[in-house]
């Protein structure tokens, strides 16, 4: 190996590494819902590339209101999905779209676009 | 009559807290009117049940008022036509943006590609300065970077912001790297020469990959707006006007968000119902096809329901409103079939786990095939080898064929289902109804009509038939069973007096008794006799065992003690059922019938259908263990019922189908509702979920076909061996095709017909 060939291998694995421990072992952006004075659980979503945030903590037996702000026009985060809820909604572009649900049990369950790519997720306590 | 009550809701503001809601809620239930009220304070809504005659939604706003809480006007609710439809036309514009990029893209890229093959021809490269050609190259592909691809690299940069990595970050960082070594070799060529290697540029390969992903894209979403075609023909059907008959007689069209609670509208032949309501003058044929399936129109009178978006066909009709907006039937379809829409199948966890991790485990993929292709090839070679093989597996491994793979399968068949009449509550119903071996089911209203009528009435000698049948119908008048209802419906056809009676009781599964004219009178099966300690005589029992013969249902009759008649109840069953039987046991699947009639009737019933097998005396509270009973013996078991007394068995099935016809608790325990009356929406469904899951199995069968291969070709895996690379442009045409084959295997769904 010559020395230009060392030098792509190392980088090449650092980078390798770089992008396992940033998609998947960097730390997330967690959000506590805030209540509201009707004892709604209100938690303001950007949809952007991802969810910020795309933890979401939220408690048990309380209506949950999740207003999903869709700031790009990128057709991957056109459709928001929540399957353990039953919930399809299409994110029209630059405006705000509500959903509203009842979490009945703890348990950490995941939102994601249409195609399951981009994801975030909601945890019940 | 039992006064019929309305249900409102409410929407309240300034609660403030819990003791709020109760007094709103005290001082709604002290209206006059106001059966039951109950405020919820964290959804900030009052749900009360009133009686219209004596309450209004005006009346009870007031009374909120003066509890000193107010009353949200809900704005007209946008309704789901509109808000479709402005979904639509945003994404009709993103559409034509789509398209205007993707022209581009193709107009830019069909100059870059002969340009860039000029260096084959070497007569004509000699006359040409290639430094100029690169520039002029470079130029010519800005546009497709900045314009047609802008949207990936955007994307690409705010998924890499949020640690997210989809589809975009692939295609930016493949074309991105072509590109940024194109311009390097286009500004700095003397870095490239220095060092033995040719100056090579990939112009036309980022031009190419982006004109092709766009086309993907443009395919892709065409494709896309097909699959929700059958739902948004449903939410097309709402009528847009009603024809109100205001209180002077005059008649008014109003928009259909105007329509009131209790108006009253006039539907000519021809026109479309407007909403959903009772009959209450004239008589009129009704094609409600649309909601049901049915593709016979409905005979409705005075008293019969009729529902929005129906057609009507002969007659002309007066009806009263008693649902509107969001609680009409053509909405609670939609919202289901939304709902189903929504819901994942577990089929797709595998493609979930995956796509989960897919992109950045591609990205990794890549950057090692970059590594080894340059520590590998030979050195004059390396760096266009290792860059190209780089592009090519960023660009080929499309994960949307495996995000695309169920859900657009479930999105059109769920529509397909809707439209013949078959409602599927979630993705797991449809992959459990796959499953099916076994189908249980309910002979009552189910095979038969469910609506027994009185074929005998037989006494013992020196009985007076007429006044026993009255006292009979005394007690039964009393009991909301199908067959009482016979009965009575029977006493009255035939005149006579009201008899009171005092003291009913119903014992389930067996029958009724009440004390009329002084005297204990039992009704029900002979298991009732028998508790009750009634023997029967010989004669009795000859002629039950003769009505028995005839597969109708008996109720014996005894007064103060003694048995005295019987009466003969048979169901009919119905035209279509011995058909669908017959087709489902062609697709493989056993029919097992049960019902709490007798061995006898079962037996004729399922003779006259074509079942062998039958459960027959079986109680209500036994339905969920016959289910139970046939899954131990390994079947998976679908459960087709209709009443509240189905309930049980419906949700222990592994899955539950609900005849339209029946009970909203049978309905929300059943995993499919059948909206039309017969066993046909059985096998429509059942047809329809084998179809739907072949579709997703091939679907994801080549969504991990395709990447599995396609990656360690794209590597070079088989360089090795046969000499094969993929070029970035090759994986850049099978990556727009792998997603919209996917599509187009689940719009074929779209042809599904059984009949």
């Amino acid at each position: 190996m010559d020395t230009p060939a060392i030098m792509v291998t190392v980088i090449g694995l650092a980078l390798a590494g770089f992008v396992l421990w940033y998609f998947f072992f960097s730390a997330r952006q967690t959000a506590n819902a805030v209540s509201s004075s009707s004892g709604v659980q209100e938690v303001a979503i950007t949809v952007k590339g991802g969810y910020s945030p795309d933890v979401i903590e939220v408690e048990r037996g309380k209506p949950v209101q999740l207003s999903f702000y869709r700031d790009e026009e990128n057709s991957c985060s056109e459709e928001l999905l929540m399957p353990d809820f039953s919930i399809r909604r299409d994110l029209p572009a630059f405006k705000t779209t509500l959903v509203e649900l009842l979490p009945k049990e703890a348990g950490t369950f995941t939102f994601t676009c249409g195609m399951g790519m981009l994801r975030g997720s909601l945890v019940v306590k | 009559m039992e006064p019929v009550t309305k249900t409102e809701t409410l929407d309240i503001e300034g609660m403030t807290c819990a003791s709020c809601a109760s007094f709103v809620e005290k001082s709604l239930s002290r209206t006059p009117g106001v059966q039951r009220a109950m405020v919820n304070f964290a959804t900030e809504k009052a749900t009360v049940d009133y009686v219209p005659t004596q309450a209004s939604p005006a009346t009870l706003k007031e009374a909120v008022i003066n509890a000193g809480y107010g009353v949200v006007e809900r704005a007209p609710d946008t309704s789901a036509a509109e808000r479709s439809a402005e979904i639509d036309r945003q994404k009709a514009v993103a559409y034509q943006k789509l398209k205007r990029r993707f022209g581009v893209a193709v107009g830019l890229a069909l100059i870059i590609m002969p340009l860039s093959m000029l260096m084959l021809w070497p007569a004509i490269m000699q006359r040409i300065n290639m430094q100029w050609l690169n520039y002029a190259l470079l130029l010519l592909t800005l546009p497709v970077l900045l314009y047609c691809g802008r949207e990936f690299y955007v994307s690409a940069w705010n998924g890499f912001k949020h640690r997210a990595a989809n589809m975009d970050t692939l295609i930016a960082v493949g074309t991105g790297a072509a590109f940024l070594y194109s311009l390097a070799a286009t500004v700095v060529p003397g870095f490239f020469t220095s060092r033995g290697l040719m100056p090579e540029v990939y112009y036309d390969t980022t031009a190419t990959i982006i004109a092709l992903i766009l086309l993907g894209k443009v395919l892709e979403l065409r494709a896309k707006t097909q699959t929700s075609a059958a739902m948004r023909s449903l939410i097309g059907l709402q009528a847009k006007t009603a024809r109100v008959v205001r209180p002077d007689g005059a008649e008014v069209d109003v928009p259909i968000e105007q329509v009131q609670l209790g108006d009253l509208v006039v539907v000519r032949p021809g026109e479309k119902v407007a909403t959903d309501g009772l009959i209450t003058e004239g008589s009129s044929a009704l094609d409600e096809a649309m909601l049901t399936g049915e593709s016979l129109p409905v005979q409705k009178q005075v008293g019969d329901p009729v529902f929005g978006a129906t057609l009507n066909k002969t007659g002309s009709f007066r009806f009263r409103v008693t649902k509107v907006g969001a609680d009409t039937m053509l909405s609670q379809i939609v919202k289901l079939v939304e709902d189903a829409q929504g819901s994942r199948a577990p089929i797709q966890r595998l493609a979930d786990k995956v796509s989960a991790i897919f992109v950045p485990t591609v990205v990794v993929i890549a950057i090692l095939t970059f590594v080894l292709w340059f520590d590998l090839a030979p050195a004059g070679t390396r760096l266009p080898l290792a860059l190209v093989n780089f592009v090519a597996v960023l660009i080929i491994a499309c994960p949307c064929a495996l995000g695309l793979a169920t859900p657009t399968a479930i999105m059109v068949s769920t529509g397909k289902g809707a439209e013949h009449g078959v409602l599927i509550r979630n993705a797991e119903a449809l992959e459990k109804a796959y499953q099916v071996n076994t189908v249980l089911l309910d002979k009552t209203g189910t095979i038969t009509k469910g609506e027994p009528s009185v074929t005998d009435f037989w006494t013992l000698p020196g009985q007076e038939a007429g006044q026993l049948l009255q006292v009979v119908a005394a007690v039964e008048r009393q009991s909301e069973h199908p067959l009482a209802e016979a009965v009575v419906r029977h006493a009255e056809a035939q005149g006579g007096a009201n008899l009171p009676a005092t003291g009913f009781r119903a014992v389930e599964g067996k029958g009724a008794a009440a004390t009329v004219n002084g005297q204990v009178v039992l009704i029900g099966n002979r298991r009732l006799l028998a508790d009750e300690g009634v023997s029967l005589s010989p004669t009795l029992i000859t002629q039950a065992e003769q009505l028995l013969g005839q597969a109708k249902t008996v109720l014996y009759i005894a007064v103060a003690g003694q048995a005295v008649g019987l009466i003969g109840v048979a169901d009919t069953v119905r035209a279509t059922s011995a058909a669908a039987i017959k087709k489902l046991q062609a697709l493989g699947i056993e029919v097992v019938m049960m019902t709490g009639d007798n061995a006898e009737t079962a037996a004729q019933v399922a003779g006259q259908v074509g079942i062998t097998r039958y459960f027959a005396e079986v109680l209500p509270a036994d339905k969920a263990g016959k289910v139970k009973e046939l899954q131990a013996e390994g079947r998976t078991v679908a459960m087709v019922g209709d009443g509240i007394n189905d309930a049980p068995a419906l949700a222990q099935a592994d899955i539950g189908l609900a005849i339209g016809s029946g009970t909203d608790v049978a309905m929300e325990a059943a995993g499919i509702t059948l909206m039309r009356s017969d066993l046909g929406g059985v096998v429509t469904a059942i047809e329809l979920s084998r179809q739907t899951i072949r579709t997703i199995k091939q679907n994801l069968f080549f969504a991990f076909v395709y990447n599995t291969l396609g990656i360690p070709v794209a590597a070079g895996l088989l360089y090795p061996f046969f000499g094969i690379l993929l070029s970035p442009m090759l994986a850049a045409g099978a990556m727009a095709l792998s997603s919209v084959s996917v599509l187009t295997n689940s719009l074929r769904l779209r042809s599904f017909n059984n009949h």
